[in-house]
């Protein structure tokens, strides 16, 4: 908006001015004024594309060389309008008045003003696409240097001739090496080259219309002003606004030749290499959706059919395949492209057959040429063979071919970029694998976690009442199953039976064994009321169903209400604490047993016997397991069975609940932490 | 963790336990109980002095030995316990089924009897 009234002004300024030059009368307006309306019309056109052009990130480079293609057309077809209508006046005297003249000059100056400035601001932007410190510098005191020739022009001194050369050689110079900042044309792709070379051209075109047409002008109203005024020296007095003495003009106009013949130039010499290019950016993409494909895409499949159709493309092959060894059997999967299986097979056995070590045998670990044995081949049409390996951790998982029909068809680049196509496929195999497995082992542990519940379930969640004692058992398992267990039974009114064992080993198998002995509990109790009978028992159901080496330990009491009598035989168990109120005396009970599984043959009855101790009000029995004697301080000492006892007879006096929350507060003290590396299992009675 | 040393003496090998058995460490344990037996050694003295503490999967490694020794006519005698070892061996009843002597002398003298 600004540009087109300061350009209004001038022509009507300039207008008057030369009238009133012709008349020699002393023009309304000051001399100056066109001049300067120029320069504005110029900062103005200057702004205005700063804003429309440079500012806007959605454009690219064709987008660029369009605008200035598009903005010398609108230009053009302007002025060639113009022309038409000169042409229509034919040699009218209106045609020939030096003041329509004028008029057309200037907007045929306005116009090629408007497309000097537009591609002198796209230029800026190509110069500009790889910004370095220097480079912005250097732009900065062209910009400066342009501004001060803008200025000059008007002010209208005249320094001394050699300021100006070396000034006019500095910014040559300057408007030389910032045009030498060419690297966009590396990113344009082939069909981009070619339609930059056509904008470029008829850019070329609009330049020399308007400069022929501009000069012409100027020359006609000079010459026109000179008959008119019939001076000899009309420079003196015209004022006129010539396009040659106005030396922005000049400099605007060379630079922008310059460049664009620059452009057009570098465009013309990178066309053949352009493919390579193209090729190099395409590689990096195929790069990128293998090593992301393992986010992106379902199965190991979809790796191995990216691998081979960037391996393909990048080399240009004829056709490939790719054989991955498969985990479960010993025929391996062939992917291929543009070649039947059967052919592929052929090719392989043809190799095999000649004893070329290294393709499809799967035992190489490297890259082979083996093109010189496909020569051999009678009814192939391939003459080059390429083999890469694909590994997963060091071990070769398949193997990608290559084949060319032409001869010696793979170089050395070649090789490389597929290789490491091969190998970040390797990765992203990996660490597919990788996901794989922790998905497995999240799973597993969420299995375990179920093995826990069931396994929490097999202890009692309510104890047998009875009316002679109370009784209270607490466990806590190491890992994420345990193999203690513990449980009561009402035999009958009078009886009740309890077991505390454990079972040798910790985690998943020791649940196991201690669910078999959950059965076994609740079936013999019932049937052998007396305690080495049920030891013999058990011990003959258990003998088949533990492994080597493994063995349970157990207690099994009969409390016996009627006779205040407890029964009980103990199976290689921790021995059991028993705290007598009448002696204020608490003792462990020594006696003979052997743990369940240690003995298969008949002679295990040698090995147990049933004790019996009688009990009265206030008596105390505890009943544990070895991880509560064998919990180690930071230091490494045991907990032991004198502490335990200490513990228990501190808190004598108490419900067995509050004994047993004593028990573990301390034992937690004691270790120190709240890991724990056994299984916690104890069961408190009081008699009443 | 543990180290087991293993020398012959008087046509009897002699199995040296250094250190802690575990659940882990027990493998080892049953390793070299079973290439003792399969280099036909019918006399095998285990040297518990150095044995800092066995658990159950420890015991249960002698125990899985018993029928197979019985079978075979092979002895065993295991020596040179601390108490709070043997005690572990006595809780569970492995004392019983096993020969458990104080020193090297009296386990070698009962290896001898034994073998007659």
């Amino acid at each position: 908006m600004g540009a087109a009234i300061t350009w209004l002004v001038m022509v009507f300024s300039d207008v008057t001015v030369m009238f009133s030059d012709l008349k020699v009368l002393t023009p309304d307006v000051p001399l100056w004024l066109p001049r300067v309306m120029l320069d504005l019309y110029v900062i103005c056109l200057f702004y205005y594309y700063k804003f429309k052009i440079e500012r806007d990130e959605s454009l690219n480079f064709t987008d660029l060389l369009w605008r200035v293609f598009a903005t010398g057309l609108v230009a053009t077809v302007f002025s060639l309008s113009l022309r038409m209508l000169d042409f229509l006046l034919g040699s009218t005297k209106l045609a020939s008045n030096v003041f329509y003249i004028d008029v057309e000059y200037l907007v045929n100056l306005g116009l090629l003003l408007s497309f000097l400035v537009a591609a002198g601001t796209c230029w800026k932007r190509l110069i500009l696409y790889q910004k370095s410190k220097w480079l912005l510098r250097g732009w900065l005191v062209f910009e400066v240097a342009l501004l001060i020739v803008l200025l000059s022009d008007n002010i209208q001194v005249f320094l001394q001739e050699w300021i100006v050369i070396t000034m006019s050689i500095l910014t040559g110079l300057l408007a030389l090496i910032l045009s030498a900042n060419m690297k966009w044309v590396a990113y344009l792709n082939f069909k981009q080259k070619w339609t930059s070379l056509l904008l470029l051209l008829l850019s070329f075109f609009y330049l020399g219309y308007f400069f022929y047409t501009v000069t012409k002008f100027s020359d006609d109203i000079s010459g026109q002003i000179k008959t008119l005024t019939g001076s000899v020296n009309a420079d003196d007095t015209t004022v006129f606004l010539d396009f040659g003495s106005h030396a922005f003009n000049i400099y605007l106009f060379s630079f922008v030749m310059l460049y664009s013949i620059f452009s057009f130039l570098v465009i013309l010499f990178n066309l053949p290499t352009s493919s390579v290019f193209e090729q190099k950016l395409e590689e990096v993409v195929n790069f990128q959706r293998i090593s992301q494909s393992v986010q992106t895409e379902q199965s190991e499949e979809s790796v191995y059919r990216i691998l081979l159709e960037s391996s393909v493309s990048s080399v240009f092959a004829d056709a490939a395949w790719l054989e991955m060894k498969d985990d479960n059997q010993q025929q391996s999967a062939l992917q291929t492209y543009q070649i039947t299986e059967s052919d592929a097979r052929k090719i392989q056995g043809h190799l095999n057959g000649r004893n070329v070590k290294g393709i499809l045998d799967q035992s190489s670990d490297k890259t082979k040429n083996l093109s010189d044995h496909l020569a051999s081949l009678k009814g192939t049409r391939f003459r080059s063979l390429m083999a890469f390996p694909v590994s997963v951790k060091g071990e070769k998982i398949g193997t990608l071919a290559l084949l060319k029909e032409l001869p010696e068809g793979f170089n050395k680049e070649m090789m490389q970029i597929v290789s490491a196509f091969a190998n970040q496929a390797g990765i992203s195999i990996e660490n597919f694998r990788l996901l794989k497995e922790a998905i497995q082992n999240e799973r597993y542990k969420e299995e375990l976690k179920i093995a826990k519940t069931v396994q929490k379930s097999l202890l009692p969640d309510k104890l047998e009442k009875a009316d002679d004692f109370d009784i209270s058992a607490f466990s806590e398992s190491a890992d994420e199953v345990g193999g203690d267990y513990y449980d009561t039974l009402r035999i009958n009114d009078h009886q009740v039976s309890l077991i505390i064992a454990d079972v040798s080993g910790k985690g998943t198998t020791a649940a196991f064994h201690m669910s078999q002995m959950k059965g076994i509990f609740h079936s013999l109790s019932q049937l052998a009321p007396d305690p080495k009978d049920f030891m013999i028992r058990a011990n003959q159901a258990l003998r088949y169903c533990l492994e080597r080496g493994s063995f349970i330990s157990a207690t099994y009491f009969v409390v016996d209400s009627s006779k205040k009598i407890i029964y009980y035989s103990r199976a290689g168990h921790c021995p059991v604490l028993i705290y007598r109120a009448a002696e204020q005396k608490a003792e462990y009970l020594v006696d003979k047993g052997t743990a369940l599984g240690m003995i298969k043959g008949k002679d295990y009855c040698n090995f147990v016997e049933t004790n019996s101790i009688p009990y009265s009000t206030d008596d105390v029995m505890v009943l544990f397991t070895d991880g509560i004697t064998e919990a180690k301080s930071p230091k490494g000492e045991e907990f032991g069975l004198q502490l335990l006892k200490k513990t228990i007879v501190e808190s004598i006096a108490e419900t067995p609940r509050e004994m047993q929350e004593k028990l573990i507060k301390k034992l937690y003290e004691y270790t120190g932490t709240e890991e724990i590396d056994d299984d916690y299992t104890t069961m408190i009675v009081k008699f009443k | 963790m543990v180290h087991i040393k293993r020398l012959q003496e008087d046509g009897a090998d002699i199995l040296a336990v250094v250190g802690e058995i575990d659940a882990s460490s027990s493998i080892e344990l049953d390793l070299a109980i079973a290439k003792s037996v399969g280099e036909g050694s019918t006399k095998i003295l285990v040297d518990c002095g150095a044995l800092e503490y066995i658990s159950s999967a420890g015991l249960g490694v002698f125990m899985s030995y018993i029928e197979e020794f019985r079978d075979k006519n092979i002895q065993m005698v295991l020596f040179g316990m601390k108490d709070k070892v043997i005690n572990t061996f006595q809780i569970l009843g492995l004392a019983d089924l096993l020969h458990i002597r104080a020193s090297k002398q009296e386990a070698k003298k009962l290896i001898n009897e034994l073998s007659v």
